[in-house]
């Protein structure tokens, strides 16, 4: 699909979706066409679907009606192929408590296929201010701490999508403006950032679409 | 990835102890009831020695699937797995294997030190370990199925029994079977055999089957 003009490919395509949760239709005839360097907003009321959106465009969840394609291709057919562009970053932090940080990091990238060492892990948790407890388990870390275990992984991995879903909660000022020169350098490199969130996020740069979600 | 996998379970095995050391005494102690209660009686103790060590291996084993998948399914590290860029069927597979170490192995090297409470001569001793050792991977795998399945329902503990119980008696039968066999003073070998048969079988499939079923569980 290549579009002349100022207007780059979009690789991430959402035709006439629909998610249907128990008896309940929260979204239908969703379209999006994302390019790459696109930061997207999800937002809306609680029980709108953003959730369930992310995990539809993960792959997580079947969607009822209409599909997702990644480069032309059905992401149900891509199925592991996906997995190494994608970054999901749910609202469960993904972090195992009886783990230390520095443990936490290295192993969920090496399940991945990325490995960290243990020199480069301590600097990616140095950068999320957590200089000095990457050896403590983490459930001895606070929430928003255990948060920030999570979001290292950001910074490790080499992923061209990012799906993040209400990364922001319990999040301090200074690691919400972590996250946003975090999306700020992935955009730039080309990435797409797919955010659901109720606080607003104001990149400076990039292009900013918002999809509105009602109830 | 498989490798890390395993590692990673038995790491996280390591460090919360009590549960696997929970899942050993249970079967000792299930075990260990029987003599206790029937007394020194080594003609019926020999008889049941064989159904009352496997259906505690049962048992000691179902104590521990729940935690299979339910951990990292509440802390969302399972969805994590799911995402990762490597057949599910690998994932599934390394968590089985990981769960047979921590939870099956301990009964297996065990179960030949219980088995002497009931008179078992030294040969059927060995059959007891090798019935086990063979059978033991059946219930892991069969069991991760009925783990899968049962994943983030509430009750789920009972639930997993009646699924996978069930599930379970072939293995039961020639395992406990083999060492029969043995006290009887005939050949353990058709039975063994037939269990390793089964394992293979349940090797095969139940690794997809965990994997569609966590796919359903997660959605």
């Amino acid at each position: 699909m290549l579009q002349s003009g100022r207007r780059t490919t979009s690789i991430l395509e959402v035709s006439k979706l629909g998610c249907v949760r128990g008896d309940r239709r929260l979204f239908s005839g969703l379209d999006l066409s994302v390019s790459p360097g696109t930061f997207v907003q999800v937002t809306g009321p609680n029980g709108s679907g953003k959730t369930s959106l992310l995990r539809i465009l993960c792959g997580l969840l079947a969607p009822a009606e209409g599909q997702v394609t990644w480069n032309g291709a059905n992401i149900r057919s891509l199925a592991e192929e996906y997995y190494t562009s994608v970054t999901y970053l749910g609202h469960r932090h993904g972090v195992k408590d009886e783990l230390s940080a520095i443990e936490n990091l290295r192993i969920s990238n090496a399940l991945n296929g990325v490995a960290v060492s243990k020199k480069r892990a301590h600097e990616v948790l140095g950068q999320m201010g957590l200089a000095g407890r990457e050896s403590l388990p983490a459930r001895l870390l606070s929430e928003g701490q255990r948060r920030r275990v999570g979001l290292a992984r950001l910074l490790v991995c080499n992923t061209k999508l990012w799906l993040l879903d209400e990364v922001l909660t319990s999040l301090d000022k200074g690691a919400v403006a972590l996250v946003r020169s975090l999306i700020e350098n992935h955009l730039a490199g080309g990435g797409i950032a797919i955010v659901a969130t109720h606080q607003e996020l104001e990149l400076a740069a990039g292009r900013t679409k918002r999809l509105e979600l009602t109830t | 990835m498989l490798r890390w996998i395993v590692w990673r379970d038995l790491m996280l095995a390591w460090r919360r102890r009590a549960d696997m050391l929970s899942t050993v005494f249970f079967f000792v102690i299930v075990v260990s009831l029987f003599p206790l209660g029937i007394g020194p009686e080594m003609q019926l103790l020999r008889t049941i020695a064989p159904g009352v060590v496997w259906v505690a291996a049962l048992l000691a084993s179902m104590l521990s699937l729940g935690r299979l998948f339910a951990n990292d399914y509440h802390d969302g590290t399972l969805e994590q797995l799911l995402l990762t860029p490597q057949p599910l069927v690998l994932v599934v597979l390394g968590k089985t294997l990981a769960h047979w170490i921590i939870a099956e192995v301990p009964l297996v090297l065990i179960a030949p030190l219980v088995g002497v409470q009931f008179d078992l001569s030294r040969e059927t001793l060995w059959i007891l370990f090798a019935s086990l050792l063979l059978g033991t991977p059946i219930l892991s795998l069969i069991g991760s199925v009925g783990a899968a399945l049962t994943l983030g329902l509430r009750g789920g503990g009972v639930l997993i029994s009646i699924l996978v119980l069930p599930l379970y008696i072939p293995a039961l039968i020639f395992g406990a079977g083999a060492v029969e066999a043995s006290i009887m003073g005939a050949s353990a070998a058709a039975h063994l055999y037939l269990l390793g048969a089964f394992a293979i079988v349940a090797l095969l499939f139940s690794p997809w089957a965990t994997a569609a079923a966590l796919r359903i569980s997660l959605e």
